[in-house]
């Protein structure tokens, strides 16, 4: 039986089928299903870590101590994990180590568009780019084999549309290697200089023998269909340039493009006339032949930047474009996304928006959310978890130009666990009058509610350690903490006249208030009040003033004929901003069904 | 050799258009088909704009749709349609839900939501408009929309010798089986 899956999901089902025993993951997009996926197999002990660098880590320490282990993150995660990662590259491994990164080219859900298959090439490691779910499945399995026969860990790169686009696979049973015996020998697993000197040498010996691999494996394949045109292409744009040119012209699809297949491509190259190379983002390829001497036509055509798909490479080489409907722009309004109906961050977003002389540094989350408009409360965000450090140096300058501005720096919970806690950290330790913020809404919101250290859960459920943020805070050396209900705007307004009137220390605010999205754990109906009994306007009473809409809520309507505002009853979940917000209390919840 | 069908599905984060792709796909997977699907997910979840795309055929490659290209638009918002027209072969066909969520540039009241979109649309399109959120509410579930809307497409691909009453049912949660079963026949008897 053939079952349609999406790329993360077949990576997920590789990972069983070749007797993975450990997983760990930080979630982001595309890459967050892999690991909720491997987590549904209970063979595989798969766990949530609090980053990326930490993931690889244990994923590591997993395969020294014998059986098969795989990490899993977005592009911009394996910039975290990249130390671990270029140091146990120089090591060889015991049980199996597979690496996957999540590219994220167009930059949906993403800060930048790196190409990490520089990575690879980088750490001197193996590397997998799967077209397809079916290749997602087989490369996994391959990629454990190549690990264990090569001692190296291997770099699968996936990008969005391999991720999330679904396609037929099919399965076969799950087969458990016999774990590899810990021996300890301080020269294969230790990276002081004396031992690492040897691993350079191994690691380019290592490199030779894996272009044979590369040269031989069937994952780097030729399609000969008779013509004098080539293309060279990897991962999805090879369904691209299938769809464009089908039969017309012959392929080499390079499935294994680390080390590349050198003699293979050069072969290839003097058996036709014409030689494109067609691949996403990054000249990875094309540098690679162009340095080898193999004359070929790729980024003079093909776009640097965003992702590919079959009109761009259609017009690029082809110069041929599909008729299409025209339609009048003007009747295209944006929708761009918002927070959503009854987020606990809108509170917290309004409050301090109406602050002057303010910088606001945000970090990775859904209140990246809060810059937009009508909110417009943000100035910068940088990468996960430096919104502290990045306003500690913000105002160390400030305070040697002498700007008074007061610097505002705002972490998610998720965030602050994941990298936030080094820069408040830096900011206790280095002493600035930062207002550090932590949104605490209990869940990974962004990436679709995953747990994490402060949620009471592990992946599996489990019930774990109890985190009191605020006894963390004060352990790393904050003596100014205050935790406040950021959808009572009073008490919100009242903690920011607090914090604002510290010169000379840091402060820290804890927003506390659960995602309005989250499956609520028992703790979070204990702690707080959740009915959803939405709001409803007092048309009788509304002026049409708008004030409500400033809240930038996506469960109000405003009816610009009759002037008055409605609120949407499917949407609204009664967090009662909108309400505190009215100024003649137009609006009010109705009357609680509890 | 058939060729390759190709069907987007647009709408607005938290609408359904994900349900009624997967009823469509597990329907032509049962089939035969070879069958590619791809939806960006992520931030646009929140409140923005959403597609899915499903291409179907002997053999599938690419799981994108290209401009110009597909056959079928399922809108389950108007202005959604309008945003991705461009990927419909000039005089293929819409399924629109006439049903209007305002945008924050709307909301905010910068802009007001674009009259005219269904007779602009008329003109290049085969399209049908159909009140899937009015005939859902009246089925006691407003949650059906998508099923309605997926009704009318099935009517519209002509895709009928599938078994699609067992699949709904293998697909949606059992309290809501007779509900999205109705909506189903509801929507077919939209398109003659």
């Amino acid at each position: 039986m053939r079952e349609l899956y999406t790329g993360d999901e077949a990576v997920a089902r590789g990972a069983y089928e070749a007797g993975v025993s450990f997983a760990s993951a930080y979630p982001g997009t595309p890459s967050t299903e892999i690991l909720e996926n491997i987590g549904q197999y209970h063979e595989i002990t798969s766990e949530w870590a609090p980053n990326e660098k930490v993931a690889l880590e244990a994923v590591i320490g997993a395969g020294i101590s014998g059986v098969r282990s795989l990490a899993a993150m977005k592009h911009v995660g394996v910039n975290v994990a990249s130390d671990p990662l270029m140091s146990y590259a120089y090591m060889g491994v015991n049980g199996g180590v597979v690496l996957v990164s999540a590219d994220d080219p167009s930059m949906y859900s993403s800060q930048n568009e790196q190409d990490n298959r520089n990575y690879a090439k980088f750490a001197k490691i193996a590397m997998f780019e799967p077209s397809s779910s079916q290749e997602c499945l087989d490369m996994v399995k391959e990629a454990y084999r190549v690990s264990e026969t090569y001692g190296t860990i291997v770099l699968l790169r996936m990008t969005t549309r391999v991720c999330h686009s679904k396609s037929l696979v099919t399965l076969s049973d799950r087969i458990v290697p016999k774990p590899v015996a810990y021996v300890k020998d301080l020269s294969r697993f230790d990276d002081v200089p004396a031992y690492a000197k040897v691993h350079r040498h191994e690691m380019i010996e290592r490199s030779r023998k894996l272009r044979q691999y590369s040269e031989a494996t069937p994952f780097n394949v030729i399609e000969d269909n008779g013509s004098t045109t080539g293309i060279v292409t990897s991962g999805i744009s090879y369904m691209y340039a299938k769809e464009v040119f089908g039969d017309s012209v012959n392929y080499l699809k390079l499935g294994f493009t680390c080390p590349l297949p050198i003699d293979k491509i050069r072969a290839f190259r003097d058996s036709v006339q014409k030689l494109y190379v067609i691949e996403e983002l990054d000249p990875y390829l094309e540098e690679q032949l162009c340095a080898a001497g193999i004359d070929c036509i790729g980024k003079a055509v093909i776009p640097e930047e965003g992702e590919l798909n079959p009109d761009i490479i259609r017009k690029a080489i082809l110069q041929e474009q599909n008729e299409t409907i025209p339609f009048p722009a003007e009747k295209i309004v944006p929708r761009p996304p918002t927070l959503c109906a009854g987020c606990p961050h809108r509170g917290f977003f309004y409050v301090l928006k109406q602050r002057k002389d303010t910088v606001m540094v945000g970090d990775i989350g859904c209140y990246a959310l809060g810059g937009t408009e009508p909110l417009n409360a943000k100035d910068m965000a940088i990468c996960m978890g430096s919104a502290f450090s990045v306003a500690h140096g913000l105002k160390k300058g400030f305070d040697v130009a002498g700007v008074r501005t007061k610097v505002v720096g705002i972490v998610g919970d998720s965030t602050f666990y994941h990298t936030g806690i080094n820069g408040l950290l830096e900011v206790a330790y280095n002493k600035s009058a930062v207002i550090c913020v932590i949104l605490d809404n209990r869940i990974t919101g962004m990436t679709g509610h995953q747990e994490n250290p402060g949620t009471g859960y592990t992946l599996s459920g489990e019930p774990a350690n109890h985190l009191d943020l605020e006894e963390v805070v004060k352990a790393l050396g904050i003596r100014q903490v205050r935790a406040v209900n950021p959808l009572h705007l009073d008490e919100m307004k009242a903690a920011l006249d607090w914090a604002y009137s510290f010169t000379d220390e840091p402060c820290v605010i804890i927003t506390k208030w659960p995602c309005v999205l989250k499956k609520y754990s028992p703790e979070d109906k204990h702690d707080f009040d959740l009915d959803k009994t939405p709001c409803v306007v007092d048309t009788a009473k509304c002026i049409g003033c708008r004030k409500c809409l400033t809240t930038g809520c996506p469960a109000l309507r405003f009816d610009p004929e009759a002037k008055k505002t409605a609120i949407s009853q499917e949407d609204c979940t009664g967090c009662q901003v909108c309400a505190q917000v009215c100024p003649v209390k137009a609006i009010s919840r109705k009357e609680a069904s509890k | 050799m058939s060729k390759v069908q190709s069907v987007l599905f647009v709408g607005v984060g938290g609408q359904g258009t994900i349900l009624a792709s997967k009823v469509l796909t597990k329907g032509l997977v049962e089939k035969g088909y070879d069958v590619k699907m791809s939806e960006i997910h992520g931030m646009s979840q929140r409140s923005g704009s959403v597609s899915t795309q499903v291409r179907f055929g002997d053999v599938v490659w690419s799981p994108i749709i290209g401009e110009g290209s597909a056959d079928v638009i399922v809108s389950f918002e108007e202005m959604e349609a309008a945003r991705y027209i461009q990927f419909l072969k000039p005089g293929g066909k819409v399924v629109i839900n006439d049903c209007r969520i305002p945008s924050m540039p709307i909301l905010a009241g910068k802009t007001s939501y674009p009259q005219g979109i269904i007779d602009e649309l008329k003109q290049h399109a085969q399209v049908t408009a159909i009140d899937a959120t009015g005939i859902a509410a009246s089925l006691g579930n407003v949650k059906s929309a998508n099923i309605v809307l997926f009704g009318a497409l099935v009517q519209a691909l002509g895709l009928n010798d599938i078994d699609w009453a067992a699949i709904i049912a293998g697909t949606v949660k059992k309290a809501f089986i007779d509900v999205n079963l109705k909506a189903f026949e509801a929507g077919k008897a939209t398109i003659a």
